[in-house]
C-alpha cells in the first residue's frame, strides 16, 4: 500500500476547490464588463500561478489517494452554486449548459481522446439527441425518460451509419468525413420542414414521474427557480457519464482503445479488432452526444438548425484540445470558460469564434497538451502496491 | 503431431511490379531456432508481414499447426498462435511497460462492457494477476525493467524498448516468436545480454518455436540451429550457419559475384 498522502494535500484540494467555487461565484454574478474581464485576468494569472507552484500535482496526490474526492468536491461545488444562484434563472442555465456540454465532450474524449476517431460532428450527434426528443415529444403521452434515452441511442444509431465510411479511411480522410456529415446535418434540418425548418421546434419541459421540471420550487420560505431542477438532473448524468469515461478508460477496454489509436498495426497483429474497438468508441461517444442534446432540447424549450453547426462541433473540439486531449477531467474547466466568457460578454459574442481561434492557436503554441494533460493509466488509483 | 509447425508453399508477394517473395518455400521446424538471413531488400521482413496477415500473398500457401492459415486476418493469425516483434519499435510510448505487455495478452482480457465498467473486483483480481505475471516476465529480461512497470515505455531506453516488445510478443505464450532484427539499433553487449535472456526464456518453454531475422551475424552463430538465406525473394541456401557461410551462392549475395580470371 502506498503511504496516505499528508493531510496537507486534501487540504489544499478543498481549499483549492473551495476557491475555484467562489470564482465562478463572483464571475456569474459579475454585473460590469470591466469586472468580468479583471476577473478572468486574475482567473489566468492565478491558474498559472498554481500551475508553477505544482498546486495542482497536491490535488493529484489528493485525488490519486482518495479517488472519490474529486468527484463529491466537484458535486459539493455545483450544489453550492445552485444555493447561491437559487431565484436567477440566468446563471443556472448557464451551469447546466456548461455540464451538458461536459457530457458531450467526455463522448469525445471516448471517441477522439482515447480510439482517436477524430470527430468533427459532435454538434451533429448532439443536435440529433435534441431533435430526436423533439419528434417524440410531439408522440403524446411519451414518457420522457424514453425521450432522453431515445436521443442517445437514436445519435448512436445515426454514428453506426456514419462509421461504415470513416472505418475505410484513416486520419484526415475520417475527419473530413465527419465534417462533411457535420455539415450536412445542419443543412437537411434547414430544408426539411417535417423538422420545423430554419424556425426549428418547439418542447415541452421535462416531467419525469410526475416532477414537473418547468415549476419553481418552493422550500419553506424559500423560491428556486425552476431550472434548479434541471441543474440536479445535469449534475446527475455529469457524474454518471465521468463515472462510465473514467471505468471504460481504467479497464481492459481503454487500453483497446489506446492501442488502436497508437497503433493499428500491432494492434492488429496482437489480436486486437481495429473496426470493432473504433465502433464501440462511436457509439458510446455518440449516446452520451445524444443524451446531453436530448436534455439541453427540453431544457431551452425550442431548438433550431443553428444551434447545431459546424461551428459548434468546432466549439467542442476545441474544449478537448483546451482541457487536455483524453483527460476528461480536463474537459470540466475548458467547458467551463469556452462557454461561460462569451456569454459574459455580450460584445465579444459575434467575434467568439475568433476568440475560439486564437484560444487554440495560443494553446497548441504553449501548452500543447491542454490545460490538464493525460497522465498514464492507473487501473486503480491508490491500491496499487 | 508433425514436426513441422510452419509451411509454405510458393509463397508469393508483389508490390506493383517489384517481386519481393518469388515463390518462397520454407519450412519452421517444431521447437528449433531457425536463422532468416539475407541482404537488404532480399524479402525477410515481408515474410513476416505475410506470415502474420499484414499482407495478402499475391500466391501460395501458408500452413501453420497443419490448418491454412493463408489470407486470414492478423487477428485470426494471432489467435492461431503467432507474435512477432517488429524491425522498427512499434511500442505505445505514451502507455506504461505494463499497457504494453498486456496489449500482447489481449487475447486473454477480452471481456465485455458489463465486466469492464461494472464488474469492477472481478477486474481488479484479473488485473493483479495480470500484473505478476507482467513483472516475472519482465524480470526474466532485466530486475531494472520489473520495477518499472508502470513507467511510461517512451522513459525507456532502446534495450528496454526492446525487452518489452519481447515481453509483449510472449506474454500470451505463442507456440511462433517471430523476431524481425532485435539486435538493431543496439552495441554488441547489448544484443548478447538480448539473445542469453531468449534463449533462458526459451530453455523453459521448449513448446516455443522462434524465427529470427539478423544481421548481425554472430548472434546467429549463437542462437540458431539452422538458417534459410533468403535472396530476392527465394530461398538460396539452408543448413546450419557455418554450411550456409560458406556456400559461393550465400557469399555472392552478400558480397557480389567473384571477379573470374
Amino acid at each position: 500500500m502506498r503511504a496516505a498522502p499528508p493531510a496537507i494535500d486534501v487540504a489544499v484540494a478543498v481549499a483549492g476547490v473551495a476557491a475555484l467555487t467562489a470564482f465562478v461565484w463572483l464571475f456569474l454574478a459579475a454585473e460590469n464588463v470591466w469586472l468580468v474581464v479583471a476577473l478572468i485576468t486574475v482567473g489566468a494569472a492565478a491558474g498559472s500561478l498554481v500551475q508553477r507552484g505544482r498546486g495542482n500535482a497536491r490535488y493529484g496526490r489528493a485525488l490519486a489517494a482518495y479517488p472519490r474526492l474529486g468527484a463529491a468536491l466537484g458535486m459539493l461545488a455545483v450544489l453550492a452554486l445552485a444555493i447561491a444562484f437559487r431565484d436567477q434563472p440566468y446563471p443556472l442555465l448557464m451551469i447546466c449548459t456548461v455540464l451538458l456540454f461536459i457530457v458531450a465532450c467526455f463522448g469525445l474524449t471516448i471517441q477522439t481522446g482515447y480510439c482517436g476517431i477524430v470527430n468533427f460532428a459532435g454538434a451533429a450527434f448532439f443536435g440529433t439527441g435534441a431533435y430526436t426528443a423533439a419528434a417524440f415529444a410531439a408522440i403524446h403521452g411519451m414518457p420522457h425518460l424514453v425521450l432522453i434515452v431515445a436521443g442517445g441511442l437514436i445519435a448512436a444509431l445515426v454514428g453506426s451509419l456514419l462509421i461504415l465510411p470513416v472505418l475505410r479511411t484513416r486520419g484526415y480522410y475520417a475527419a473530413l468525413i465527419t465534417i462533411a456529415f457535420g455539415i450536412l446535418f445542419s443543412t437537411f434540418l434547414e430544408v426539411n420542414n417535417a423538422l420545423g425548418g430554419p424556425q426549428g421546434l418547439k418542447l415541452p419541459g421535462i416531467d419525469l414521474f410526475g416532477w414537473h421540471f418547468n415549476r419553481d420550487v418552493a422550500i419553506g420560505g424559500f423560491r428556486l427557480s425552476f431550472y434548479v431542477n434541471y441543474l440536479l438532473l445535469c449534475l446527475v448524468l455529469t457524474l454518471l457519464a465521468y463515472a462510465f469515461v473514467r471505468r471504460v478508460e481504467r479497464s481492459w477496454i481503454g487500453l483497446a482503445f489506446d492501442a488502436v489509436r497508437l497503433d493499428e498495426t500491432a494492434a492488429a497483429t496482437f489480436g486486437i479488432g481495429i473496426a470493432r474497438w473504433k465502433i464501440a468508441a462511436f457509439t458510446f461517444g455518440n449516446f452520451l452526444c445524444g443524451i446531453a442534446g436530448a436534455i439541453y432540447a427540453m431544457m431551452q424549450g425550442f431548438i433550431a438548425p443553428n444551434n447545431f453547426t459546424f461551428g459548434d462541433s468546432l466549439i467542442l473540439v476545441s474544449i478537448l484540445i483546451l482541457g487536455g486531449l483524453g483527460n476528461p477531467l480536463g474537459v470540466i474547466p475548458a467547458a467551463a470558460i469556452i462557454i461561460m466568457i462569451p456569454q459574459k460578454l455580450q460584445f465579444i459574442q459575434e467575434y467568439r469564434f475568433l476568440l475560439y481561434g486564437v484560444l487554440v492557436i495560443l494553446i497548441l503554441l504553449f501548452r500543447p497538451e491542454g490545460l490538464l494533460p493525460r497522465s498514464v493509466r492507473d487501473y486503480f488509483p491508490a491500491r496499487r502496491g | 503431431m508433425s514436426a513441422t509447425l510452419l509451411t509454405c508453399r510458393g509463397l508469393t508477394m508483389t508490390f506493383g511490379g517489384l517481386t519481393a517473395l518469388d515463390g518462397l518455400d520454407l519450412t519452421v521446424m517444431r521447437g528449433e531456432i531457425l536463422g532468416l538471413i539475407g541482404p537488404n531488400g532480399s524479402g525477410k521482413t515481408t515474410f513476416f508481414n505475410v506470415t502474420t496477415g499484414l499482407y495478402q500473398p499475391s500466391a501460395g500457401t501458408i500452413e501453420f499447426g497443419g490448418s491454412d492459415i493463408t489470407r486470414l486476418a492478423p487477428q485470426r493469425i494471432c489467435r492461431a498462435g503467432i507474435a512477432r516483434t517488429f524491425q522498427r519499435s512499434r511500442l505505445c510510448l505514451p502507455l506504461t511497460v505494463f499497457d504494453n505487455i498486456m496489449i500482447g495478452n489481449y487475447l486473454r482480457t477480452d471481456h465485455g462492457l458489463a465486466f469492464n465498467v461494472l464488474r469492477r473486483q472481478a477486474l481488479r483480481r484479473q488485473l493483479e494477476a495480470c500484473v505478476e505475471r507482467a513483472r516475472a516476465l519482465a524480470t526474466t529480461f532485466s530486475a531494472g525493467l520489473g520495477t518499472r512497470l508502470f513507467d511510461a515505455a517512451g522513459t525507456l531506453d532502446m534495450i528496454d524498448r526492446r525487452r518489452v516488445e519481447i515481453c509483449r510478443a510472449l506474454v500470451n505464450e505463442p507456440r511462433l516468436l517471430l523476431l524481425d532484427e532485435p539486435s538493431a539499433g543496439m552495441t554488441h553487449g547489448e544484443t548478447r545480454e538480448l539473445m542469453d535472456d531468449l534463449l533462458q526464456v526459451r530453455g523453459r518453454s521448449t513448446a516455443l518455436t522462434i524465427v529470427i531475422i539478423e544481421h548481425e551475424m554472430r548472434v546467429i552463430e549463437r542462437v540458431t540451429e539452422r538458417c534459410v538465406v533468403l535472396n530476392y525473394g527465394r530461398k538460396i541456401a539452408e543448413g546450419a550457419f557455418r554450411e550456409v557461410a560458406r556456400d559461393a551462392r550465400v557469399q555472392e549475395a552478400y558480397l557480389g559475384q567473384a571477379q573470374t580470371a
